[in-house]
């Protein structure tokens, strides 16, 4: 052993010396080098936006879906290894089908973030499993305090309930561009289009591979049912998004 | 000695035999349907019996499922929300494909044939009589798996008292309007001679390319001033009717 901390990453059953579980933070690692994720709470629901990296030209648009149903008023977005987070994707509907068969209610957010959570974690767990290479975005409707809430799910197992969040390549600045919003007074229409604005922002064209736009709602307009977006919806938000941009950039150059 | 039907002892052998549903308990009566000009309607009142106790006055018999079909059902109403909570879940796998692809009534109306038929043959029926109806489609499904299309259909008492009304008054060029006033109509009739009916109805519709819409309960208006009403029967007298 060459140096502290070396030799510990083969397995997440031990810990390192410094506390650290090395497999746990790779798996991170891998959710951290794809595709960028948002979630925004808005002030009349959700909206998760996921930047599709095209590992080919010749898929068929629309294929390897990233945001998925889960149940009526709830659904989900990953980022990662996709067949890791199609994993959780079941999981979810597993866990949101059967609490509605026997409890006769729509599973409350918390409750399915929560029991994802625990899913997810048990994973990290065993010297025979590996932990998921993908963080889950949660957007659902909760009928007591009738509003949608916002949680996302990381590869350690943890889970928080959040305005704004974000995974992937670009977390670090969509985050930034996240809190510069007003949340408490954005709607969802206009969320959708700030999404597509953050997600294509955040894109380096010279460098990053051709991309899919995937956005989705769970909107109190839509009775908070969740919805992937029509493609015209995302066209617009996206040509929006690169006017932006534009401006934006005319206007630092202006500056300079 | 021990009256219990069961043993609480797992390794006696079993004294009597296990017994399965061999009738219903709580029941709705008969749902009637028709195809009309443009679409296809369906009828049913809304009590459940409890034997013959009127138990419950607002139950509702006729159904969405997805948004393109109509199910109406006679029988055992636990069974019939049984056999909804599953096909509300096999509608909710249909938008978790997000392939666009729906379930349609026939596709529903086969379905339910397979299910009924497999109870019915593991001797544990699910005790119900069912119309299905979507764009262009009106099918009949029963506890025992019999199934037939039509362009009249109907369950229970209906089909002695309104089936006779249909073959003489259906036409395939009905109107909305008059669809919906034959349908009415056999209810009346199903009110006046059934005893487990009501007055109190829903109707529901599939028009060609309309989602399905299931009506707000509505009273029947009726008129019990008829000769057969009054006249005394059975040499009983002075007791109304019969």
């Amino acid at each position: 052993m060459a140096s502290s901390g070396s030799g510990y990453d083969l397995s997440p059953t031990t810990f390192s010396p410094d506390g650290r579980i090395f497999q746990v933070e790779y798996a991170s690692k891998s959710v951290a080098s794809s595709g960028t994720l948002i979630g925004l709470k808005c002030s009349d629901g959700i909206v998760l936006a996921c930047e599709k990296l095209l590992a080919n030209k010749m898929l068929v648009p629309g294929s390897n879906k990233r945001i998925n149903t889960v149940s009526k008023t709830s659904g989900c977005a990953f980022t990662g290894f996709v067949s890791d987070g199609r994993q959780i994707v079941n999981r979810a509907r597993e866990e949101a089908s059967s609490y509605l068969d026997t409890y006769g209610i729509p599973v409350p957010p918390s409750v399915l973030a929560d029991r994802l959570a625990h899913y997810v974690h048990y994973f990290t767990l065993h010297g025979a499993l590996r932990p998921f290479g993908a963080s889950m975005v949660l957007g659902c409707y909760e009928e007591d305090m009738d509003e949608a809430s916002l949680y996302m799910v990381e590869p350690s197992g943890q889970v928080f309930k959040y305005f704004g969040c974000a995974a992937g390549k670009g977390r670090q600045g969509a985050k930034t561009e996240i809190e510069k919003l007003d949340l408490s007074t954005l709607t969802v229409a206009q969320g959708v289009k700030e999404a597509a604005r953050i997600v294509t922002m955040l894109r380096d064209d010279g460098k990053d591979k051709p991309m899919e736009l995937e956005i989705s709602t769970v909107a109190a307009e839509n009775n908070y049912v969740h919805k992937p977006c029509e493609k015209s919806v995302i066209a617009e938000a996206e040509k929006w998004a690169k006017e932006q941009i534009e401006e934006e950039e005319d206007m630092e150059e202006d500056e300079d | 000695m021990s009256t219990l039907s069961f043993s609480l002892d797992p390794t006696a052998a079993q004294t009597t035999p296990s017994q399965r549903t061999q009738y219903p308990i709580v029941t709705g009566t008969s749902v009637v349907g028709l195809k009309y000009k443009g679409g296809v309607m369906l009828a049913a009142d809304t009590l459940c019996s409890y034997g013959s106790m009127a138990k419950y006055k607002d139950a509702r018999r006729i159904r969405t499922v997805g948004t393109n079909t109509i199910i109406g059902a006679s029988g055992e109403y636990s069974d019939f929300q049984s056999i909804m909570d599953t096909l509300e879940g096999h509608t909710q796998d249909d938008v978790n494909y997000d392939d666009g692809h729906k379930s349609d009534a026939k596709s529903i109306h086969s379905y339910l044939r397979a299910i009924m038929y497999q109870r019915r043959s593991k001797m544990n029926p699910l005790w119900n009589d069912l119309v299905i109806a979507g764009s262009g489609f009106l099918g009949y499904v029963d506890k025992i798996g019999t199934t037939y299309e039509d362009d009249f259909i109907a369950t229970g008492f209906g089909s002695y008292l309104a089936i006779p009304i249909l073959r003489s008054k259906w036409r395939p060029d009905l109107t909305e309007g008059e669809a919906r006033a034959l349908l009415e109509d056999c209810l009346r009739v199903l009110f006046y001679r059934d005893c487990r009916a009501l007055n109190r109805i829903q109707i529901a519709k599939v028009a060609e390319g309309e989602t399905g819409v299931v009506s707000e309960p509505y009273e029947l208006e009726t008129n019990w001033e008829g000769a057969g009403f009054e006249s005394t029967k059975g040499g009983m007298e002075g007791d109304g009717g019969w």
